[in-house]
């Protein structure tokens, strides 16, 4: 075997290796749209595998009649809320972290992860009782706040790594010429770890949007869309829902995840020419 | 422009001195060069000069203000790191533009500026450039360009040449020397490079945990040193240093050390006449020395001879650097030019009586 032929070879199986991993993943997502749009006959024929007739029926039922375009809405509104309480909380704390020495640094730093220890359905009861005292029941505030306990750990874990990677020769530097310390982070530190706090700010999305257990307990009208699609699939409003309506769920679920990461994805990679880990 | 003055600085990390009761004065438009090996304090009592730390104890004064508390945004310094410190995420442009941006000056003034800056430091054309799209010595003038924008009351550098190669290293040494005797600006230059130091300082401050040992002009550093450490951190290859006993001789003093004995002139004598019978430390650089029959470049009004073997031989092209062996111990002698000299071949080496030290062994002070 000759250099040349070793090379194809090689090139060959990463295609293949590449092909199954984009497959695996990507032939899932086009299955439940292409059902999700399937006409009822079409979904049950069984000599048909990819369906010729389609209907937008199925989503937009669900949408409009069954409650899931009011769950998009809360679930953006709890997303975005999650999003700006948890990050108002972490990014100081991940920039005390990352900067200052102080007593019980890393006691505070595992009891953070520790958080994460309970399931929370143990604490579920608990938090119901809390949250009727507090007058935040069934209230997206709520659900926001119940997210933002569970994505706080990681905004702090990550942000403090980010702030890490950014030196503090340049922060002082800002200072030297005329920054107060506050100053220097706004201008110098915030802007460098910019790509580090899109992708944190994408963790947080993903997970407050793809949560239904909190959601489903802390709130009966105003629900948040996994919360809604899980009552709908699960039958509160008589009998489990047909396939192809989950299929639409599916979808639904889907597309507006992926529309943000699609956004934030390019504050990811690198911005000025560097990349920020 | 200003005067700086230290006035007994101590800075105490826990139960750590990194600064221990310095006092120092840098005289308006001075060039004065920190030096010292890595942790003797010296970017620490620079660090207390920016205001990126506070003193334990003592005061700082920037001609009559004292500046000691104040953050490093009120005291009108620049400052270069190590590392540059250029913003990544600004251009060229823009970092130099920052310090005048806060200083809220007017927008043709700071255009004018930096473009005088930029044509000072010849960056002119990289003013668009991002730092990421520049090699280490752009970012390193871009540094620099951004230090004197603002005309500093005091400019400070921290070791701001260590991360260049060697060549660009001597390029930027006279070109920082250059455009601070130009901008007459106070400078206070951190380096643990006794090369650099003696290149670029108007005076030489030698440091070494924490303590100040001795200040001066390079070339009084260099041969009047007042301590061991001064004397073996300043100058390559190392000064030579012999223990041996003060001897009172019917000749006059001499200093006895294994292997050979140097009778002193009647004047420097005089200097050991409380230390006779008691080991001293000898010292001569390689350059005071001279091998008898090879090289009469050494100019020596006044000179002793010990006998040697030679031992080994760097040949540096410019100048040969020869290990004798006297007794026990290897002794480097420099010799300008190219000497060819065989191994193993016995020596007679002169000393140079005029550029002798000694120093008491147990307060490692000068006494000669």
């Amino acid at each position: 075997m000759n250099d040349k032929t070793r090379f194809m070879l090689k090139k060959l199986l990463l295609y293949s290796f590449l092909f199954t991993v984009v497959v695996w993943i990507v032939l899932p997502i086009i299955v439940s749209i292409l059902y999700a749009f399937s006409s009822k006959l079409d979904y049950y024929d069984p000599q048909k595998v990819i369906p010729t007739h389609y209907t937008t029926q199925w989503v937009k039922t669900l949408l409009f009649t069954l409650g899931a375009w009011d769950g998009i809405k809360n679930s953006v509104i709890v997303a975005i809320l999650t999003i700006i309480i948890s990050f108002s909380l972490g990014i100081p704390a991940g920039y005390a972290i990352a900067k200052f020495i102080f007593p019980g640094k890393d006691t505070i730093k595992l009891s953070i992860i520790a958080l994460r220890m309970f399931p929370i359905p143990v604490m579920a009861i608990p938090l119901v009782v809390l949250y009727i005292k507090l007058n935040l029941i069934d209230t997206l505030l709520g659900v926001a706040l119940a997210h933002t306990a569970m994505a706080l750990p990681f905004v702090v874990l990550i942000t403090s790594s980010i702030f890490a990677g950014v030196s503090k020769e340049l922060e002082e530097a800002a200072m030297v010429f005329g920054v107060t310390r506050l100053g220097a982070f706004f201008r110098i530190t915030l802007p460098l770890a910019l790509p580090g706090l899109a992708a944190a700010a994408m963790f947080t999305f993903v997970m407050s949007w793809n949560e239904v257990f909190v959601a489903s307990i802390l709130t009966l009208k105003n629900r948040t869309l996994p919360a809604q699609i899980l009552s709908i699939m699960a039958g509160s409003s008589g009998g489990a829902a047909p396939p192809y309506y989950k299929f639409a769920a599916a979808f639904i679920m889907t597309l507006p995840a992926m529309i943000f990461i699609f956004f934030a994805r390019k504050y990811l990679v690198s911005m000025w020419g560097i990349t920020l880990k | 422009m200003v005067e700086v003055r230290l006035e007994k600085i101590t800075k105490k990390f826990g139960d750590f001195t990194a600064v221990n009761e310095l006092t120092l004065t840098i005289k308006d438009g001075e060039f004065l060069v920190l030096l010292g090996p890595s942790g003797c304090g010296k970017t620490t009592t620079l660090r207390m000069i920016s205001g990126l730390e506070t003193p334990t104890s003592g005061k700082i004064w920037f001609g009559d203000r004292d500046v000691t508390y104040l953050p490093p945004k009120d005291r009108n310094i620049s400052m270069v790191f190590q590392s540059y410190a250029v913003w990544p995420h600004m251009t060229v442009y823009d970092n130099i533009a920052f310090p005048l941006k806060i200083k809220k000056y007017p927008k043709e003034e700071i255009d004018k500026r930096v473009k005088w800056a930029a044509e000072l430091l010849q960056i002119e054309e990289l003013l668009d450039r991002y730092p990421a799209q520049l090699s280490g010595g752009q970012r390193q003038r871009v540094a620099v360009a951004r230090a004197i924008v603002v005309e500093p009351d005091v400019l400070l550098m921290d070791e701001p040449l260590s991360n260049l190669d060697a060549k660009l290293r001597v390029m930027m040494r006279a070109e920082i020397k250059k455009l601070q005797e130009k901008l007459k600006v106070t400078t206070i230059y951190v380096t643990h490079d006794q090369v650099e130091a003696m290149t670029m300082g108007d005076r030489i401050a030698v440091m070494n945990k924490g303590q100040l040992l001795q200040v001066g002009p390079p070339v009084e550093v260099y041969s009047k040193p007042n301590s061991i450490f001064v004397a073996t951190f300043i100058g390559a290859p190392e000064m030579n240093l012999m223990d041996v006993t003060v001897k009172e001789t019917d000749k006059g003093i001499a200093l006895e050390g294994e292997g050979f004995e140097i009778l002193l002139p009647e004047d420097l004598g005089e200097f050991l006449k409380n230390y006779v019978n008691k080991t001293v430390v000898f010292g001569i650089r390689p350059e005071h020395m001279t091998v008898e029959g090879i090289s009469e470049v050494l100019h020596v009004k006044r000179k002793a001879k010990i006998k040697g073997t030679v031992d080994f031989v760097e040949a540096l092209g410019t100048d040969t650097i020869i290990h004798a062996k006297v007794g026990g111990k290897i002794i480097k002698i420099k010799i300008p030019g190219h000497v060819p000299i065989g191994l193993g071949r016995p020596v007679d080496i002169i000393i140079d009586l005029d550029n002798i030290h000694v120093f008491d062994k147990s307060t490692e002070k000068a006494i000669i």
